[in-house]
């Protein structure tokens, strides 16, 4: 789809090409890309390229918060090799607010967040990067003299959208393991009633952040969300049921250790402890960071770990086996009652197995009464 | 021989048969079932930690060189559906009502394994007319002799457990059944592996095993606490290939193949009752040892064969002298 001209109606992108510094057919490729990995048309792709393009001074303020985590999320962010992914990013959204990328510090810094908070208020868009935790009043994790359990919520007080991006900030991720000194939480867990979007992983991919953010861009709504509050399109299949080595799941061939034939030989990586059957997420198409060449943990032969499943990543022990939570097709399963229809003879063989044994008995018949008439023909002609 | 003569001749040989095998059926009714062979090998299969992967039925089949089942057009996969001629291990499900919870008998669903149980004392050994089927002295396996099999199909209605299998598709068909991957040019065991399908089980499932170390696991099993967490070891019990940590299932108090019929080496554990998992209703006495008592009691001394010839040959008499005698009789 690409490859193909987008409809667009005479619309002028000439401001959106000196504005980004990318042609008009690559920005609307990437419009086209994020809107198919989201499963929406090709309409709906335009609406996205016109939404950036035409209205630049409605970019929505964003304030970004870090808490207890490794930055690797806001790390993917950045590494990801989308078409001008940067540029549109930082022009398609006001970057208020970003510990790691502000180029300011201290004071001042902070008296901007502050500013840009009460101007938005109830517009601007929060994004929660890291667990918060709880224990002690939360002074486990502290900011500019304020614990990030209280800036977490003074911050959602006028967001219109929040997002939790990362499994620490969806909930809780590695500090929340046990024993959890920190009674580290995720932020829908410190937030109760406000509607919060979960992007799990460990660091999460950067397509299902964009993704997301794109469509609210465009459509002024969050996408579908699942039970979790993970983003349908992106968290909505088990890796199990979309990966490339479940045929070998399937037949029963497996790598039993690093390094083994099977392991050579690309065999399903279950024995190995691969959460996979029991993960939620699109890892299987998107792989990892647009990098391409099959590189996601699966894909180069390490068990999936299940970072973006809550109770599975960072909780259950990382070889132990996976619990295989649905089968779809051609795991499917006879019930106790079945019994094996007997089909080694088709109708046309059992007709005309029939018509050989019928001839056969009627030849026979016919046979013995000549034997029986024979004797006494014969002695009928002697006589 | 005048004909009431011979009449009496012949009940007075048939009372005394009957007597004899009235006399001597006490002592033959009283053939106890065999005894357990503790070095036989067997297998173990714990339902609540099947995954429902199909490993082991996909290996069988390579092992024992047999074709997938397909029932559709769309001719993709093994689609077998019980034990067949093509089929000698098969992965079965039990559901019920929502089917979300594993191992649950309401709502839940299970997994349950169909292959030969390898009986201690087999129903299909003791009906076999030609010993087509034997247990191995050594191993305690049930071994199937196409050589010797002359098709009678006897042995399908003498398992409780509908496992041997007849080609009805073929000229000249055979039995075919589970025989541990130590039939001939196979010998798995005897070269000192395990089975196809415990080597292939990712969780343990199908754990190999001789009789006596796997009925020690599974006690060792159903009396754990549920919750706590167990070592599940895989593979060859006398050797695992490795071990894995899970939560202790809630485990019925039950283990399908210690004492039914006589027992069973292979043997099955679970959280749900067994007659959910279609097995069927089955008393310590096994079937053998019964049916044994009263066949091998008809037959002992030829009584049956002697009654049976009196019998015939009065007939006879009979026949040939109504014919030469005319209207006499």
């Amino acid at each position: 789809m690409a490859e193909q001209e987008l409809d667009t109606g005479g619309f002028d992108f000439s401001e959106v090409e000196k504005r980004l510094g990318v042609t008009r057919r690559t920005f609307l490729k990437y419009c086209a890309g994020v809107a198919a990995s989201l499963g929406l048309s090709t309409s709906s792709a335009v609406a996205m390229a016109k939404a950036i393009a035409a209205k630049p001074q409605m970019r929505p303020p964003v304030i970004w918060l870090h808490g207890q985590e490794c930055t690797g999320p806001t790390e993917s962010l950045l590494r990801s090799e989308q078409p001008s992914l940067e540029h549109l990013l930082l022009d398609m959204i006001s970057l208020d607010y970003h510990q790691t990328l502000d180029t300011g510090a201290g004071h001042k810094v902070e008296e901007l967040k502050k500013k840009s908070m009460k101007e938005n208020h109830g517009k601007y868009l929060l994004v929660v990067e890291g667990a918060i935790p709880v224990k002690d009043d939360g002074v486990y994790c502290k900011i500019a003299g304020e614990t990030m359990l209280h800036i977490t919520k003074e911050a959602a007080e006028g967001a219109a959208a929040i997002v939790a991006f990362g499994s620490c900030a969806s909930w809780g991720g590695v500090q929340s393991a046990s024993p959890n000194p920190t009674g580290a939480k995720g932020t829908q867990a410190v937030l109760p009633g406000k509607p919060v979007v979960n992007i799990p992983g460990c660091p999460p991919n950067p397509a299902n952040f964009l993704g997301t953010v794109l469509y609210f861009v465009t459509f002024g709504k969050l996408p579908p969300l699942d039970q979790q509050n993970r983003p349908k399109w992106a968290y909505g299949r088990l890796i199990h049921e979309n990966c490339y080595r479940r045929p070998h799941f399937d037949a029963g061939r497996f790598a039993t250790e690093f390094g083994d034939e099977g392991h050579k030989l690309g065999y399903c990586l279950y024995k190995l402890g691969c959460k996979g059957p029991e993960t939620y997420n699109n890892c299987p198409s998107l792989e990892f960071n647009n990098v391409g060449g099959g590189v996601w943990p699966i894909g180069v032969g390490h068990p999936c770990f299940g970072c973006s499943e809550e109770g599975i990543g960072f909780n259950k022990p990382m070889f132990a086996l996976a619990n295989v939570e649905t089968h779809t097709p051609p795991n499917s399963f006879p019930t106790i009652e079945d019994r094996q229809q007997d089909t080694g003879i088709s109708p046309t063989a059992a007709a005309l197995g029939g018509a050989a044994a019928g001839a056969a008995i009627g030849a026979s018949l016919m046979a013995a009464k000549k034997v029986g008439n024979t004797p006494e023909s014969d002695s009928g002609s002697d006589g | 021989m005048k004909r009431r003569e011979f009449l009496k001749g012949a009940l007075g040989t048939s009372a005394a048969t009957v007597c004899g095998v009235m006399a001597s059926s006490k002592t033959a009714e009283a053939r106890p079932n065999l005894e357990v062979n503790d070095n036989a090998v067997g297998m173990l299969y714990d339902s609540t930690l099947c995954v429902g992967c199909k490993a082991c039925v996909a290996k069988c089949k390579e092992v024992n060189d047999m074709s997938p089942v397909i029932e559709s057009k769309l001719e993709a996969w093994d689609e077998a559906r019980d034990l067949s001629g093509d089929t000698l291990n098969v992965i079965k499900v039990y559901k019920n009502g929502t089917a979300k919870t594993k191992d649950a008998e309401t709502d839940g669903f299970a997994f349950e394994k169909r292959s030969c149980m390898h009986c201690v004392d087999p129903g299909c050994v003791s009906a076999c007319p030609v010993t087509a089927l034997e247990i191995q002295q050594k191993t305690g396996i049930i071994t199937y002799n196409p050589d010797a099999c002359i098709g009678c199909r006897t042995c399908m209605t003498a398992c409780p457990y509908n496992v041997p299998q007849f080609e009805y598709d073929k000229t000249f068909g055979q039995i075919h059944k589970c025989q541990m991957c130590n039939q001939k040019g196979v010998e798995r065991i005897d070269k000192g592996q395990m089975t196809g399908c415990a080597e292939a089980c990712p969780t343990g499932a199908t754990l190999f095993g001789t009789r006596k170390q796997l009925l020690e696991e599974a006690k060792r099993r159903t009396a754990l606490k549920p919750g706590d967490i167990y070592n599940y070891p895989m593979g060859d019990l006398s050797k695992p290939d490795s071990y894995h940590e899970k939560p202790v299932p809630n485990y019925k108090d039950h283990i399908w193949g210690e004492k039914e019929a006589g027992g069973t080496n292979v043997m099955h554990i679970s959280s749900i009752s067994f007659d959910k998992l279609g097995m069927p209703p089955l008393e310590e006495r096994s079937y053998a040892s019964m049916s044994e008592g009263v066949q091998h009691t008809l037959y002992s001394y030829l009584a049956l064969p002697a009654v049976a010839l009196a019998g015939l040959s009065f007939v006879v008499k009979r026949n040939i002298d109504s014919d030469g005698e005319g209207g006499d009789s």
